[in-house]
């Protein structure tokens, strides 16, 4: 039968059930092997963001994509120009109300330093069907190291609000064999 | 202020009841209720819109819509909701007279007025910046305004909170410490001023820039600190609704903690670690260091997970302790089996606290680790979570107990019993199912905030795959199920608080199998249930643990299939 302990009693002074501490424990060490699980795939996990980031002019990235469609556009498609930089190098990719903007063409296996900025309002790049989604701010250019492993066609989404026609932002990336 | 205090005896538990806590509780959850109808019919109208085969709304209309949806029941039906919550754990749940009652109508005065003028702003059309308004965004002056001073009007409410508390210790209207309930009030009470004092730190430079007073807002100052309420008033939400889940397993059970010692430290956990989970919204932002993220991510090692987990054993093994005191000791599960599941304060906070570990608690702590945000980051999937965490948890925790507040403050009997039996579950399936299937297609990458997932509009299109669509029209069947459940709800409270048979002044009304005086001496008292024995909860729990472990390795498979990044 329970029994009341006397009222006067001070919480933090009182016995602690059995099961209450070992559910205490294992909880415990479950949120440390999940905290070192995020540290340990820095190390040993493929898929991590990158520190890498800078402060920047809207209008200077908006120069920077400028120059890379100026050099490596391979064809027109629409209103967008697709643009195919050699492997290893800087590709940019720059968020504006409606459109991703250029579309870019990637070599399966190939490494890329892609540049992900805005030149308006915040925006998401969600890269589809991989699900890959990184948050886009104007004012700041992020720089990530990407491999596409798999070829075909990506669509980018935007998954951050932008206005009343931000359903209608959307761009592409298409992932080739290499030549 | 020079009136006397005016207090009557409450028939059922012997508690003193102070007029103007009475009217102000009254007040504060009437507003609730009706901010619940208006911000849930805007949700219906989202589900729908978002159901491909329906497309309800235009997309001006749905944007609007999904702006007034959030700030609606998000913060003025729960904030509301919650200021009765805190006049009801200090004034009544302590037998003493609330302090300051005219400042406490200021209170509901400035609330009442942000909400209104954030609505009217709204519904405007020219303030469709979603809740969470992010710069460059520009909302009208209004609706900033509107927020800014909903935000004033909590703080005082917790002014009058913890003026309540020193007038309680000092008239000694209780013994020994505050009781859990009142314990758990305080919680929520510390985090609202940490929550509400970074809400005017960045709203207010928010609102000069929209008057044109301040050149710029940095976009990601402007999300560090706005998340430092948008996601810590969430922790409020925590804090409220467990409180809520032990004061209705006590007036209902007549439950006590198990030791108060592990109860009260998993709420000071709370105070302590939540406040970092700003860090939540940042995971894939540019320019935020990657230690960074991970230490604040995880609430410094997951410590406020731990206050979750804890709760998430000792309130269910409150209940297993009482049930087992009645005589249900058959095998593992008899206390659950035999528990009140016709009262709908009992169902309500049952399935309360099994959808809030399960689904949102899980999901919320797969989707907070910093690498796995990359496949969840602004998909339908978050949406899926804080269904699961503030509709499944807060706001069925907070229907619950609406079942108590009826007879005991309002004094009325619940008119429609039928139906108020009925009305958890189907609130409570529906919701699961919205919550579970925008987490479905937030898995399959369906964004959230979008009007047109097949881009019939855009320059150039993507086609998603033909399980999002059913994802989407699954959540819109599930969202008419909850909103069936929610305008049941509304139709007996609202019905039972004007036209209900009143309750006689020394009329006795039986809250569940426990008497009146068991009820109070187990929620207005402090005290441990002593010795006892919990095997089911510990099944119970070691499921949750299991099921926790797998989710959470299942995710980091997902994410390894992705391009190599870094």
């Amino acid at each position: 039968m329970a029994i009341t302990p006397p009222s006067e009693r001070i919480w933090w002074k009182e016995p602690v059930h059995k099961v209450e501490i070992v559910w205490v424990i294992v909880a415990f060490l479950w949120g440390v092997a999940m905290f070192f699980t995020m540290i340990w795939w820095h190390g040993f996990g493929q898929q991590n963001m990158s520190n890498e980031a800078y402060r920047i002019q809207p209008y200077q990235f908006a120069e920077k994509v400028d120059a890379m469609i100026a050099a490596h556009t391979v064809r027109q498609e629409g209103a967008f120009p697709v643009v195919k930089p050699p492997p290893g190098s800087d590709v940019y990719m720059m968020g504006r109300v409606y459109m991703w903007w250029p579309m870019l063409e990637l070599e399966k296996g190939q490494t890329y330093r892609l540049h992900l900025s805005s030149i308006d309002l915040q925006h998401g790049f969600s890269l589809q069907p991989l699900n890959i989604n990184i948050q886009v701010h104007p004012g700041y250019e992020s720089v990530m190291t990407i491999t596409p492993t798999t070829s075909g066609e990506f669509g980018v989404v935007c998954n951050e609000y932008c206005g009343l026609g931000h359903h209608t932002m959307t761009g592409r990336i298409y992932v080739v064999e290499r030549t | 202020m020079n009136t006397p205090s005016v207090f009557r005896t409450c028939p059922t538990t012997g508690l003193k009841v102070h007029d103007a806590a009475e009217n102000l509780i009254k007040a504060n959850a009437v507003v609730a209720v009706v901010f619940l109808l208006i911000g849930g019919l805007f949700g219906l109208s989202i589900a729908l819109t978002r159901w491909p085969a329906v497309h309800l709304l235009p997309a001006d209309w749905f944007y609007l819509a999904l702006t007034a949806h959030g700030f609606d029941v998000l913060l003025v039906w729960i904030i509301f909701f919650e200021m009765a919550v805190l006049y009801f754990a200090s004034a009544i749940l302590l037998n003493c007279r609330l302090a300051a009652p005219r400042w406490a109508w200021a209170q509901f005065g400035l609330m009442l007025a942000g909400a209104l003028m954030v609505n009217v702003a709204v519904l405007q059309g020219n303030s469709s910046v979603m809740f969470t308004s992010y710069p460059p965004l520009q909302a009208s002056p209004w609706f900033y305004l509107g927020l800014i001073l909903f935000a004033v009007g909590a703080l005082i409410g917790c002014a009058v909170f913890f003026g309540t508390l020193v007038i309680a210790k000092d008239e000694k209207t209780y013994q020994g410490s505050v009781p859990l309930v009142t314990f758990g009030a305080i919680t929520a009470a510390i985090i609202a001023v940490f929550t509400l004092a970074s809400g005017a730190i960045i709203l207010i430079p928010t609102w000069l820039w929209s008057l044109g007073l301040v050149s710029n807002i940095d976009p990601l100052m402007y999300k560090l600190v706005w998340w430092g309420m948008g996601h810590s008033s969430q922790q409020i939400n925590v804090s409220a609704h467990v409180a809520v889940w032990y004061a209705i397993g006590a007036m209902v059970l007549g439950a006590k903690p198990i030791s108060e010692k592990v109860s009260r430290t998993a709420f000071l956990l709370y105070i302590l670690f939540l406040q970092l989970a700003s860090a939540h919204h940042l995971l894939v932002e540019p320019g935020v260091s990657s230690s960074w993220k991970i230490f604040n991510t995880s609430y410094a090692m997951y410590l406020a997970v731990l206050g979750s987990m804890i709760h998430g054993l000792t309130v269910p093994g409150s209940i297993e302790a009482a049930q087992r005191a009645k005589g249900f000791n058959k095998g593992l599960f008899e206390w659950l089996r035999k528990a009140p599941w016709g009262n709908p304060a009992f169902s309500g906070m049952f399935l309360s606290l099994v959808m809030f570990g399960f689904l949102g608690g899980i999901s919320g702590v797969v989707m907070g680790t910093e690498q796995i945000n990359l496949i969840i980051h602004n998909t339908l999937y978050v949406p899926g979570h804080f269904h699961a965490t503030v509709v499944a948890g807060t706001t069925l925790a907070f229907m619950a107990i609406t079942y108590l507040l009826v007879p005991l403050i309002f004094r009325r009997h619940v008119m429609f019993p039928a139906v108020a039996k009925l009305q958890p579950y189907v609130f409570g399936i529906g919701i699961a199912g919205i919550s579970l299937f925008m987490m479905g297609a937030g898995t399959l990458g369906v964004p959230r905030r979008h009007w047109d997932i097949t881009f019939a509009d855009a320059l150039t299109t993507f086609q998603f795959s033909p399980a999002a669509f059913l994802m989407l029209a699954l959540n819109g069947l599930s969202a008419i199920l909850a909103a069936l459940g929610g305008a049941m709800y509304i139709v007996v409270v609202v019905g039972s608080v004007f036209f209900g048979r009143r309750i006689g002044d020394t009329e006795k009304v039986a809250l569940g199998p426990a008497t009146g005086t068991q009820a109070a001496a187990a929620v207005a008292s402090y005290g441990s249930a002593g010795t006892l024995k919990i095997p089911g909860t510990v099944v119970l729990v070691g499921v949750f643990f299991v099921s926790f472990v797998l989710y959470y390795f299942v995710n980091w498979k997902y994410l390894a299939e992705l391009w190599p990044l870094k």
